[in-house]
């Protein structure tokens, strides 16, 4: 990696941590933050790569006790609590965001990028944090679970949206992504 | 990094190495799973106080706010549970929950930043192989440490800017408005500092005081 | 691509030779047929926004490296030596908020060294003398994005300092500075042991200067003493609205 990537890297990192400064709302258990945002410009943003490696440099910050999360919570704690699973995959989210932005880079426009973004950003996100509610207790079943997640989805939809519209003219003004197979002559 | 959540007190706990803490946890978070029985776990959780409180001295007040931040989790897993297996289930699920949030704020309270991100860079040593360097997670920390609050300080700046000329302050619009310029401009630093970094020499390979022979990353 | 910089003999007489150097991004070229060499100890570079003049920095050591033609820095090419070019030739960016990343003042002075593999001791000494320099002592273990813009600009120029270069350059060192703060920079540069080439909007800086070239459109337009440059520069931009 060159030291640019390094840099975009922790600026994406710094930009989940300030999405985090936007006041969450808090619905049950978990609380309704900004920074799933951040996950989703992250992936369509840097691509898949990059994206992926800025939001696991984010919960590596917070797991060593920055308290960069949006509730001003930190630490290792939050890495075992039964929310955790949403945290996993935060990078992976990112990645998958970041890999549909890589394969449809040449055409890519507002509907490109809402696939993206619903697919990374909140189908992935859903997949591996709802199960892990279930790991916890055995008696709360995936139904339950899947039932309660339900009230994030609005949230959850507006915040692709406003991705998918960022990214989108991101791209125009400063794209960072590559076209794939550049002449590799400029170093 | 005054921020972080570690409290400086002179125990044994705090004296220990940030590997065997995390070992620890580890440990205890099999145990708690393996072995779901009430007494095992109650019993992991009464050692668990006694090394934060007893040997770790640390204000009980701050595991109480690491309790409040999952209360609501402990409400309805108690109630499910309760519902399903009866009052039993529900215990050791709220016990179990207690244990863990527990363990591990007594690892990042007694354990310096420093020191966990030695712990990481050692952790990532193995990906030397694939070419990624370890000694650059101190940079990459460094970076975003020194990010966070100039990217906070410029989304204040265009927001301030769009406000003044009567743009949206709410709402989709608002998020757009801001976010666009605002990543435009951050990513325009990133390169900037990038090419500072380079120009101090951090693209250079291996530090010169190593043997030679390392191929190019 | 095989890089022996610790082999790469530097010949300071030869100066910056720059030979047939263009430079495109993608489509847009932003420089264009540049052949000059500079022996000179003071340069300066001036031009409107967007002349070509940054990139032109930039190549002096290797940040950019030409799409044609080559650029030498006492006979060191950037394209194949750019290593020992690095090492040469020292960076001052325009914003130090860009260039300054690490917790304190001292470690950020620091970050050159460690990638040039200084012992840890030599280190501490060097950054304590450059520290003493700069009137930073007091602020070594401060954080360093509490400094006030002056300070931060000192201290980036500080961390370039302490890897000594045999060169440096500076891209608009004082634009983003009061006139205080531009005067000591201003000091600052003419007192440098260096060689320097500054780019610059601030023409007071080029005081007791040698040459200065001047920059349009992605061309050197002209290339002269300090103050027949300047009247160059004003009537290319009186033309104009």
């Amino acid at each position: 990696m060159k030291t640019r990537d390094l840099a975009y890297v922790a600026l994406f990192a710094a930009i989940v941590a300030v999405l985090g400064l936007v006041p969450a709302i808090q619905v049950g258990p978990v609380p309704i933050t900004a920074q799933t945002l951040g996950v989703m410009l992250a992936g369509s943003v840097l691509g898949a790569r990059r994206g992926f490696l800025a939001l696991l440099l984010f919960l590596v910050l917070v797991a060593v006790g920055l308290p960069l999360l949006a509730s001003g919570s930190g630490g290792l704690s939050v890495f075992v609590g039964p929310s955790a699973g949403y945290l996993y995959s935060w990078p992976i989210g990112a990645f998958v965001v970041g890999l549909i932005t890589e394969l449809t880079w040449t055409r890519y426009n507002l509907a490109w990028a809402l696939l993206a973004n619903v697919v990374g950003g909140i189908l992935v996100v859903y997949a591996i944090g709802i199960p892990f509610v279930a790991v916890y207790a055995d008696a709360v079943t995936l139904r339950q679970s899947f039932t309660g997640s339900f009230v994030f989805l609005p949230g959850d939809a507006v915040k692709a949206v406003i991705a998918s519209l960022v990214a989108v003219q991101v791209r125009r003004a400063y794209p960072v992504i590559e076209r794939p197979r550049r002449a590799a002559a400029v170093r | 990094m005054t921020l972080a959540l570690y409290v400086p007190v002179a125990s044994p706990v705090h004296r220990a190495p940030a590997g065997v803490k995390l070992l620890a946890l580890i440990a205890v978070s099999v145990v708690v799973f393996a072995v779901p029985t009430l007494p095992v776990v109650g019993g992991v959780l009464v050692a668990v106080l006694l090394t934060g409180l007893g040997i770790a001295r640390l204000p009980a007040a701050l595991l109480g706010r690491q309790v409040r931040a999952v209360v609501w989790w402990l409400l309805a897993l108690a109630v499910v549970t309760g519902v399903v297996g009866g009052v039993a289930s529900a215990a050791l699920v709220v016990l179990r929950l207690l244990t863990l949030v527990l363990a591990a704020a007594v690892v990042t309270a007694t354990t310096r930043v420093t020191e966990l991100v030695a712990v990481v860079e050692w952790l990532c040593s193995p990906l030397r192989v694939v070419g990624v360097r370890p000694a650059r997670i101190g940079l990459l920390i460094a970076m975003t440490l020194r990010f966070i609050p100039l990217v906070a300080e410029r989304a204040e700046r265009i927001r301030d800017a769009q406000a003044a000329r009567g743009g949206a302050v709410r709402g989709i619009r608002a998020w757009t408005t801001t976010a666009v310029p605002l990543l435009v401009q951050v990513l325009q630093m990133a390169h900037t500092t990038a090419e500072a970094l380079d120009a101090r020499g951090a693209d250079d390979d291996a530090p010169p005081a190593r043997p030679p022979g390392r191929g190019r990353r | 691509m095989a890089e022996h910089s610790t082999d790469a003999v530097a010949d300071p007489a030869r100066g910056i030779v720059l030979t047939g150097v263009g430079h495109t991004y993608g489509s847009r070229t932003v420089l264009a047929d540049v052949t000059v060499t500079l022996t000179e100890r003071r340069v300066g570079i001036i031009g409107a926004n967007g002349s070509g003049k940054s990139t032109f920095a930039r190549l002096l050591n290797g940040l950019v490296v030409p799409t044609e033609g080559s650029v030498t820095v006492d006979g060191l090419d950037t394209r194949g030596q750019l290593r020992a070019v690095r090492r040469r030739v020292g960076f001052v960016f325009q914003d130090p908020d860009a260039q300054i990343v690490h917790p304190t003042v001292a470690e950020d002075v620091a970050f050159g060294l460690e990638n040039m593999g200084v012992p840890p001791a030599e280190r501490a000494a060097r950054v304590g003398e450059v520290l003493d320099r700069y009137g930073l002592t007091g602020h070594a273990d401060h954080p360093a994005h509490l400094l006030s813009g002056g300070q931060k600009q000192l201290l980036a120029i500080a961390g370039v300092l302490v890897m000594r270069p045999a060169r440096i350059v500076l891209d608009e060192p004082t634009t983003l500075l009061d006139l205080l703060n531009a005067r000591r920079v201003a000091r600052l540069v003419q007192e440098l042991d260096q060689s320097v080439v500054v780019v610059t909007h601030d023409l007071a800086l080029l005081g007791g200067f040698e040459r200065v070239l001047v920059f349009d459109a992605g061309r050197l337009v002209a290339d002269d003493s300090p103050a027949a440059a300047i009247d160059t520069y004003r009537s290319l931009m009186a033309g104009r609205t």
